[in-house]
């Protein structure tokens, strides 16, 4: 998680701020009723399977989607009266990077730039920082078409901070990265949030979201089923401590006997099961499965709220 | 919304960017083209015919053939490429996430066309020209006519295109569409001498016929009351053709 301090929510303006907004394509309701605060500086996370809203949402926050109802602010301005006053303080990396494959990455970053109206001397310094901020310059002449994924995105983020944006959206930004790559944005993106750029992100990778952001919501059939930090949401939903077990359903019942309070998720044969402490469960598991199978004992995290809030309800399902 | 011009300019830069850097091997093709047509058909053919519209059959067919090469130049420009850009690069999504307007990205687009237009015409003009098929100074009016051309075509180009469910209908337009036009709009023949009374104003609604009239007026010296109406067709066409393709745009891009 990142160590930065939050200004207190209550009276900093939020850089963006969501109040009941819904989306509706034709028959599907895309997004219902979200209420979100962004706060300045913060790196907030949407996260959720994927036609949960957040992409939806996201486009609405940058104003290319129009919400049916509801009210949003950037920079405490209306987003549908003020496209343009938005745009030019926030930048965007899309889920698929479109970039002109032909043309080396400076200049994608020049062409790019210019729909800023970024002065050509102010440009050159601009592309040639930020060739160096991701690491672009061993690539500089290339032609993107050759370049890895990894380069390919590096690029992408370099061309949403042109205009060094405020807020920074970045949509699902290391998907299908391999783990150098990934770790190496997300180094980025933690020195730009010490910068004092706001980050709003959607990812699938709970790692990713534990690492990068301040806060998140978890995202379902276009709501917001929860939010605040990591550790809060653990805290809210399941315990502090997970004990992984394969075990059956007979077994399970064996194992917690009455207590069907206990929140647990069951995925195949594996079973979950969250408690504040699992010394006493574990001893219990030892006792009665004599050590076979081997259970294990971690600490819960945002992947295990993910699944209870968005996957199966096992606990609730059984009874 | 307001269109801005800065911001589509740096739409038109991005084409040229990408033009500028084939611009050698673009321009090859643009050269030869006029110089095959006039050989074959104007030289070639001609030889046979003595006279069409009251002069040489080369001196006929030269400026219906600069408003044609417009018209190639604009048409690949806002049929494949911008399709290729609005669905496959989602080059205009991204265009989106700055300061650019849907109007901005129509504007910079069409601005392409004109000067890709202007290129293919401007070029087949310098050839006829140079054969000494150009009366001077009176075929230097003709020259505003190229990028006219361009303006017509781009406009209804682009409103087919942002129409288009798929890029194969694409084919239908160029060869149902712009060949008919190339063939039946006055530059191979004075289609007022083929055609009786009321077929006549139905060719008043093709098109290319108003540009090439207004180019061969432009090279024979002789604007009467006609040429206004060409004028007027091209810029009203164009201009109610903007108008549905702006809200075409928005609504594509945005939602």
């Amino acid at each position: 998680m990142a160590a930065t301090e939050l200004p207190s929510a209550a009276n900093v303006e939020p850089v963006v701020r969501l109040r009941g907004v819904s989306k509706r394509f034709d028959e599907r309701l895309a997004v219902d009723g979200v209420d979100l605060d962004v706060p300045p500086g913060s790196c907030f996370g949407l996260l959720g399977p994927n036609g949960a809203g957040k992409t939806t949402t996201l486009r609405m926050v940058y104003g290319v989607t129009r919400p049916t109802e509801g009210e949003i602010r950037v920079f405490g301005l209306d987003v549908a009266r003020d496209p343009r006053s938005v745009r030019a303080r926030l930048g965007v990396t899309l889920q698929e990077n479109s970039l002109l494959e032909a043309l080396s990455p400076e200049d994608n970053l020049r062409i790019f730039g210019r729909y800023h109206l970024i002065g050509a001397s102010e440009l050159e310094s601009r592309v040639g920082e930020l060739m160096d901020f991701l690491e672009l310059r061993s690539h500089a002449g290339v032609a993107v078409r050759h370049l890895s994924g990894g380069y390919q995105r590096r690029l992408s983020i370099a061309m949403s901070l042109l205009n060094r944006p405020e807020l920074l959206i970045l949509d699902e930004p290391t998907t299908g990265l391999d783990p150098a790559v990934r770790q190496a944005l997300w180094a980025r993106v933690r020195e730009l949030q010490q910068g004092g750029t706001t980050v709003l992100l959607t990812t699938h990778y709970m790692d990713e979201a534990e690492r990068l952001c301040d806060r998140v919501a978890v995202f379902a059939d276009g709501r917001v089923e929860s939010e605040g930090s990591p550790a809060e949401l653990v805290a809210r939903h399941l315990a502090a401590e997970t004990l992984e077990i394969d075990c059956d359903k007979e077994t399970e019942r064996g194992l917690l006997g009455p207590a069907h309070e206990v929140r647990r998720i069951r995925a195949g044969n594996r079973l979950m099961i969250y408690v504040d402490d699992a010394a006493p469960l574990l001893e219990r598991v030892h006792r009665l499965l004599d050590g076979n199978p081997r259970p294990v004992v971690r600490p819960t995290n945002l992947e295990d709220v993910f699944l209870a809030l968005t996957g199966t309800r096992i606990g609730e399902a059984d009874q | 919304m307001t269109l801005s011009l800065p911001h589509a300019v740096s739409v038109w830069r991005r084409a040229a960017s990408m033009y500028a850097r084939t611009w050698k091997l673009n321009l090859l093709p643009n050269f030869f083209e006029p110089v095959f047509y006039l050989m074959a058909i104007g030289v070639g053919v001609g030889a046979y015919i003595d006279q069409m519209g009251g002069m040489s059959y080369v001196e006929f067919l030269a400026p219906g053939l600069i408003c044609v090469a417009a018209m190639n130049g604009a048409s690949f420009e806002v049929t494949y490429n911008i399709y290729v850009r609005l669905s496959f690069e989602k080059a205009y999504d991204a265009m989106l996430t700055t300061p650019l307007q849907p109007e901005d990205v129509l504007a910079g687009e069409l601005l392409w066309a004109v000067t890709r237009a202007s290129i293919y015409g401007g070029i087949f003009f310098l050839v006829v020209a140079a054969y000494g098929l150009a009366p001077m100074p009176s075929a230097l009016l003709a020259l505003p006519v190229v990028p006219l051309t361009g303006l017509l075509f781009a406009m209804i180009g682009v409103t087919f295109t942002l129409r288009v469910p798929t890029i194969d209908f694409f084919s239908f337009y160029f060869t149902l569409f712009l060949t008919p036009l190339f063939l039946f709009s006055d530059v191979f023949f004075p289609i007022e001498e083929r055609l009786g009374g009321g077929w006549l104003l139905v060719a008043e609604a093709l098109p290319l016929l108003h540009p090439v009239r207004l180019a061969r007026s432009c090279f024979s010296g002789d604007l009467g009351w006609i040429a206004l109406w060409d004028l007027a067709y091209v810029l009203g066409v164009s201009a109610a053709l903007f108008g549905w393709a702006r809200r075409a745009i928005v609504a594509r891009l945005t939602s």
